[in-house]
C-alpha cells in the first residue's frame, strides 16, 4: 500500500469507526479519536512531500491495480506537482476542522466527525485519482457526507441548502459521466487520464468534451452565472462544513480544469478562452461588487470565494507559466484563508449566533486575541503583502498584463474591491465602540480555539513571507502542461 | 423420448414444484398459528435451489432439454439464482409482516410464493413459446392471489382486481402477437423462428404486426409507460411484502423473457423493436422520474421509480445491434442484466425497511412516517440511504455501476441518437436524485414526529438486512465480479 492509498483510506476507516462507535455518550472518546484519525490522515501526507522529486513532471507515488476489469477501469493513483499541494491541503484543513468541531457540536457527534473524515479521503481521492471513474466516484462520492453535514448540522434553512448544493453540482457532473463515457469509447476502451490527454480529438468533439466537463467544474469553482448556490449554501452550512467548502471542495472544480479540460481539449480551451476570461473578470469585478452590499458575514465570504476563484480561472485562460502558477498559489492561499475566515465567523456565531455585520460593532474591545487573529485573515483575503493571499493574485495579474493589458488592469481591480469589502465588514464588525450587550458579554477565544486559528496564522504568514516550496513543486507540471496545451490535437 | 439431460436441465424446477406440494401438504398438520414448519422448509428449499442453479451457472454448461422446449444455460442458471435468493430474502423479511396482518391463516404464502418463483424459473428457461407463456400465468396467476391475500383488506383486494385485469389483458396481447408470429412462421420454437425470421422469406408487415403486441406483453411484465398504470397502484394496495415479492424476483423473469423473445428469437428484427423499446424508455425515463416527485406515499414513490428504472433496463436492451452489426450486443446485454440484478438487491434493501418499520395496526408506508429514522437507529436510516443514494445512481454505490455501464453500452455505439438518449438519461437521473434526497432529507433532518417505540427486529431480518445493505455498497466498490458473470453469461447465451 502506498503513501496515497494511506492518505485517502486512513480518514475512511477512521471515519467508518466512528460511525460505528455510536452513541452521543460516547462523545469525548468520539472526539478524540477523530482527532487521532485527522493528525494520523495528515501525517501520512508528509512524505509525499518529503519523497516529491522537483523538477519532474512525471506522476509521482503511482499506484495501479486492475479494478474493474470488464472496464478496464484501474485503481490508479498518482500526484504531480499540481495536485500534491492540495493533498496536503485537504488533510490540514480537516485536522483544522476537527478541533473547530470540538464543543459546538453536541448531536450526533460520531456522525459529525465521520462525515468530515470520510470527506477527507474522499477528495484526496479526487486529487490523486489518474483513471476517469476513479476520479468521478471520488467527485460524486463528496456530495453525500457534505448533503448530510448541511442538512444535519446546518441553520434554518438547511434544507433548501442542502438540496440546492447537491442538485446543483450533480447536473453538472452528470454531463461529465458522459463525456468521460465517451472518452473512453473514443480511445478504444481506457479509462486512463494520460491516454485520454494524449488522444486526438475532432475540433466538434473537443468542444461538446470541453462544455461538458465545464458544467461540472464550473458549478463546483463556482463561475459566474451559476455561483448562486454557494452563498445559499455557506449561509446555511455549519462553519465546519463551510471552511471545507471554500477551503477544498470549491478546488475540486478548478483542478477538474487543469487536469481534464486543458489538457484533454487544448484546441477548444484556447478556442473559448475568451468566453472563460470573461466570466472570470465578471466574477471578480462583478461578483466582487455584490460582497460589498452584504449584511451577512458568511455571504460576504462566500462573494468573496466566488471573487478570488474568478481570479484562479482567469489565471488559468491566460496560458502563460505566471497565470497558471499564480492560480494554483491563489488555490492553496485561498484553502487557507477562506477556511480561516468563515471559522473566524463561526467563533462569533457561537458566542452570539448572529451573522449579520450589525450585530456586531467594536469586538476589539472585548475579544482583543481574537481580533488580531482575524485582522491577519482579513489581511491576507485583501491580499496584502507577506500574506498568503498576496502571492497568487500578483502573479496573476502579472500573467494578465502580459496576456493583454486591459485584462490584467480588470483583474487588478480585484485588489481594490478585496480591499474595500473585507476591510468595511472588518471596521463594521471589529472596530469602534462596543455596540451592543452580546458584544460586551463576549468572551475571547480559548486555548483550542487559539490553536485552530494559530495553526492558520502560521500557515497564512508562511506561504506568504516564503512561497519558494510551493512555486518550486508546481514548477515542472506546470510548464509541462503548458507545453502539451499549446500543442493542438486536431487531426 | 425424454433424455436424461432433459431432466438435469429442470432439476431446479422439479425440486421447486414438488417441494411446493410437499409444504402445502405439512402445512395442513401444523396446528401453530406461526406456521414455523412451512417457513423453515421454504427457507431451506429456496436455500437449495439457490445452491443447485448456482453450481448449474458454475459449470458453464448450456443444456437443451424436451426437445428445446426448455434451455438451461448460464445465464438462467445465474437469474434463477438470484430469483431464488430474492425469494427467500422476501420470506424472511416479510415473516413478521404476514404474521401480524393475519396472512398466515393457511401456508398459502409459502406455498405460492414458491409457485410464483417456479414461474419466475420457467420463463427464464423458457425456449418456446408456449412454455414461456406458461412460465408467465404461473407466475401472474401466483401473484394475483398473493396480492388478495389479506381477503378482509378492501385496499388489496381493489389492487388485486386491478392487477388481475390489466394482467389478464397483458397476457391477451402478448399471446396474440406470440400468435401471429407463429402463424408468419410456422413454428413455436425460438431457434426455428430466428431462423425463419432470418431468412427473409416472411413478409415484414406481419411479422412487425407480431412484436408490437410482444413488445407490449412484456412492457406490461417490465411495467413501463404506457403499460405502468398497475404499477402504482399495486405496489402501494398490496401488501408490503407481497409487494416485494411482485417487485423483486419477476423483474429477472421479464429481463429474461425479453432475452429470449426479443434476442433468441427475433433477433433479426432488432431494428424494429429497439425503436419500440426506445420510445418506452424515454417515457418511462420521463413520466415515472415526473410522477414520483409527487408521491407521499414511499411505497407508491418506489413504483414509480421502478418505472424510471426499468427504462435504464430498456436502454440496455436496445444498444445491442447497430446498423445490423451485433458485435455490441454482448456489451449492451450484460449491461442491462448487471442493471436489472442491482436493481432487485436495491429494491430488496429498501423494502425491507419499509417492513421493518411497520408494526401491528401500522403500515409505514408514507414518506413522513420515515422521519427522523437516524435518530432511532442509525443503522437501518444508513441502509436506506445506502439504497436510495444507489437508486439515485450516486457512487460508490452500485446503482452508480448499473447506470455506468448502460450509458457506456448507449455511448458506445457511437450513434448520435443513442448518445442523446444517454444525455436525456443523466438529465432524467438528476429529476430522479431529488425524489430519492427528499426521503434521506425526511430521515435525516426531520424529527421523529411522535415517540415511538425501540425498532424490534428478530435476530434473521436484521442480519440479512445488513448483509443487504452492506452489499448495495461493497458491490458498487467492487463490482467487477459481478460484471464478469453477467458478461460471461450473456456471451454464452449469444453464442448459441
Amino acid at each position: 500500500m502506498g503513501w496515497l492509498s494511506l492518505a485517502i483510506w486512513t480518514p475512511i476507516v477512521f471515519g467508518v469507526l466512528l460511525l460505528a462507535l455510536g452513541r452521543d455518550d460516547q462523545a469525548p472518546l468520539v472526539r478524540w479519536i477523530a482527532l487521532i484519525g485527522s493528525i494520523l490522515g495528515f501525517l501520512v501526507t508528509l512524505p509525499l512531500y518529503g519523497g516529491f522529486r522537483l523538477g519532474s513532471a512525471e506522476m509521482q507515488f503511482v499506484e495501479r491495480a486492475p479494478w474493474i476489469t470488464r472496464f478496464n477501469v484501474n485503481y490508479h493513483l498518482g500526484v504531480d506537482g499540481i495536485s500534491l499541494w492540495f493533498v496536503l491541503l485537504t488533510a490540514f484543513i480537516t485536522v483544522i476542522v476537527v478541533i473547530a468541531g470540538w464543543e459546538v457540536i453536541q448531536r450526533k457527534v460520531n456522525q459529525y466527525m465521520a462525515a468530515f473524515l470520510i470527506l477527507s479521503g474522499l477528495m484526496i481521492g479526487v486529487f490523486s485519482a489518474l483513471d476517469g471513474v476513479l476520479f468521478y466516484v471520488f467527485f460524486e462520492a463528496t456530495l453525500i457526507p457534505m448533503y448530510l453535514i448541511i442538512g444535519i448540522w446546518g441553520g434554518p434553512n438547511k434544507i433548501y441548502a442542502a438540496f440546492k448544493f447537491f442538485l446543483y453540482t450533480l447536473l453538472g457532473s452528470l454531463l461529465t459521466l458522459v463525456a468521460f463515457v465517451y472518452l473512453y469509447s473514443r480511445s478504444g476502451g481506457s479509462f486512463d487520464i494520460q491516454t485520454w490527454q494524449a488522444m486526438p480529438l475532432s475540433a466538434t468533439a473537443q468542444t461538446l468534451i470541453f462544455f461538458a466537463l465545464f458544467a461540472a467544474f464550473a458549478v463546483k469553482v463556482p463561475m459566474w452565472p451559476v455561483h448562486t448556490w454557494l452563498p445559499d449554501v455557506h449561509v446555511e452550512a455549519p462553519t465546519g462544513g463551510s471552511a471545507v467548502l471554500a477551503a477544498i471542495m470549491l478546488k475540486l472544480g478548478a483542478y477538474g480544469f487543469l487536469r481534464f479540460s486543458l489538457p484533454i481539449a487544448p484546441d477548444a480551451a484556447h478556442e473559448w478562452s475568451g468566453l472563460m476570461i470573461g466570466l472570470s473578470l465578471i466574477a471578480v469585478i462583478y461578483v466582487g461588487l455584490v460582497a460589498l452590499v452584504q449584511q451577512d458575514m458568511k455571504k460576504l465570504v462566500a462573494y468573496s470565494s466566488v471573487a478570488h476563484m474568478g481570479f484562479v480561472t482567469l489565471g488559468f485562460f491566460i496560458f502563460n507559466d505566471l497565470g497558471i502558477s499564480g492560480g494554483l498559489v491563489q488555490m492553496i492561499a485561498h484553502g487557507f484563508v477562506s477556511g480561516a475566515m468563515f471559522l473566524c465567523i463561526g467563533v462569533l456565531y457561537d458566542r452570539v449566533h448572529s451573522r449579520e455585520i450589525s450585530s456586531y460593532g467594536g469586538v476589539v474591545n472585548t475579544m482583543p486575541k481574537f481580533t488580531a487573529f482575524a485582522l491577519l485573515f482579513a489581511m491576507a483575503n485583501c491580499g496584502l503583502p507577506a500574506t498568503a493571499g498576496f502571492v497568487g493574485e500578483w502573479m496573476v495579474i502579472l500573467g494578465a498584463v502580459k496576456h493583454n493589458f486591459w485584462i490584467g488592469l480588470g483583474a487588478a481591480t480585484a485588489l481594490i474591491l478585496g480591499a474595500a469589502y473585507t476591510l468595511w465588514m472588518f471596521k463594521r464588525v471589529y472596530f469602534g465602540p462596543v455596540a451592543n450587550d452580546d458584544v460586551r458579554q463576549l468572551t475571547d477565544i480559548n486555548a483550542r480555539e487559539f490553536l485552530m486559528l494559530a495553526l492558520l496564522a502560521v500557515a497564512v504568514l508562511g506561504m506568504g513571507l516564503y512561497p519558494k516550496p510551493f512555486t518550486d513543486v508546481m514548477d515542472a507540471s506546470v510548464q509541462n502542461l503548458l507545453a502539451h496545451v499549446a500543442q493542438s490535437k486536431l487531426n | 423420448m425424454i433424455d436424461k439431460f432433459s431432466w438435469i436441465a429442470v432439476y431446479p424446477e422439479i425440486v421447486l414444484l414438488v417441494m411446493a406440494c410437499v409444504i402445502a401438504l405439512v402445512d395442513l398438520l401444523d396446528r401453530g398459528g406461526r406456521r414455523t414448519a412451512a417457513y423453515v422448509l421454504s427457507v431451506l428449499t429456496l436455500a437449495a435451489v439457490a445452491a443447485l442453479t448456482a453450481m448449474y451457472a458454475r459449470d458453464g454448461r448450456t443444456v437443451y432439454g424436451f426437445g428445446g422446449m426448455v434451455v438451461s444455460d448460464p445465464m438462467a442458471n445465474w437469474l434463477k439464482c438470484f430469483a431464488a435468493i430474492a425469494t427467500l430474502v422476501t420470506l424472511v423479511y416479510g415473516r413478521p409482516y404476514v404474521r401480524d396482518r393475519g396472512m398466515l391463516r393457511g401456508g398459502e404464502w409459502f406455498v405460492l410464493s414458491l409457485l410464483a418463483l417456479l414461474g419466475t424459473f420457467v420463463m427464464i428457461s423458457g425456449s418456446n413459446f408456449l412454455v414461456l407463456y406458461l412460465g408467465l400465468e404461473l407466475l401472474t396467476l401466483a401473484s394475483y392471489a398473493l396480492v388478495a391475500l389479506r381477503r378482509d383488506h378492501a385496499v388489496s383486494l381493489e389492487a388485486s382486481m386491478k392487477y388481475f385485469v390489466l394482467g389478464a389483458m397483458a397476457s391477451g396481447f402478448l399471446l396474440y402477437g406470440l400468435s401471429m408470429i407463429y402463424g408468419a412462421t410456422g413454428t413455436l420454437d425460438l431457434a426455428g423462428v430466428v431462423k425463419a425470421v432470418g431468412s427473409g422469406q416472411i413478409k415484414h408487415q406481419v411479422l412487425v404486426f407480431g412484436l408490437v403486441f410482444v413488445v407490449s406483453g412484456l412492457a406490461f411484465k417490465f411495467g413501463v409507460v404506457p403499460f405502468h398504470m398497475w404499477i402504482p397502484d399495486v405496489y402501494q394496495g398490496a401488501p408490503t411484502a407481497v409487494t416485494l415479492m411482485i417487485g423483486a424476483a419477476p423483474k429477472l423473469a421479464a429481463f429474461a423473457m425479453s432475452i429470449r423473445l426479443l434476442v433468441e428469437g427475433l433477433l433479426p428484427l432488432a431494428v424494429d423493436w429497439q425503436q419500440m423499446l426506445a420510445v418506452l424508455a424515454v417515457a418511462s425515463l420521463l413520466i415515472g422520474n415526473l410522477a414520483a416527485i409527487a408521491q407521499t406515499n414511499l411505497k407508491r414513490m418506489l413504483a414509480y421509480s421502478t418505472i424510471a428504472q426499468m427504462g435504464f433496463v430498456l436502454l440496455g436492451l436496445l444498444s445491442g445491434v447497430v446498423d445490423g452489426n451485433v458485435a455490441p450486443a454482448a456489451n449492451a446485454y450484460s449491461s442491462a442484466m448487471f442493471y436489472v440484478i442491482s436493481y432487485v438487491l436495491t429494491t430488496l434493501a429498501s423494502f425491507g425497511i419499509i417492513l421493518l418499520l411497520s408494526r401491528e395496526g401500522f403500515e409505514s408506508e408514507e414518506i413522513a412516517d420515515l422521519a427522523g429514522l437516524n435518530q432511532r437507529s442509525p443503522l437501518y436510516a444508513g441502509i436506506m440511504a445506502v439504497c436510495l443514494f444507489s437508486l439515485a445512481g450516486i457512487p460508490p454505490l452500485v446503482g452508480f455501476q448499473a447506470k455506468l455501464s448502460v450509458l457506456q453500452a448507449l455511448v458506445s455505439t457511437g450513434q448520435p441518437l443513442l448518445i442523446g438518449l444517454a444525455v436525456f438519461a443523466v438529465m432524467m437521473s438528476l429529476v430522479g436524485a431529488f425524489y430519492y434526497l427528499r426521503v434521506v432529507k425526511v430521515m435525516y433532518f426531520d424529527a421523529p414526529v411522535e415517540q415511538v417505540g425501540p425498532i424490534v427486529a428478530p435476530l434473521d431480518v436484521r442480519a440479512v438486512l445488513s448483509l443487504n445493505g452492506l452489499l448495495v455498497l461493497v458491490l458498487g466498490i467492487l463490482p467487477g465480479a459481478l460484471m464478469t458473470l453477467c458478461a460471461n453469461a450473456i456471451v454464452k447465451m449469444l453464442a448459441t
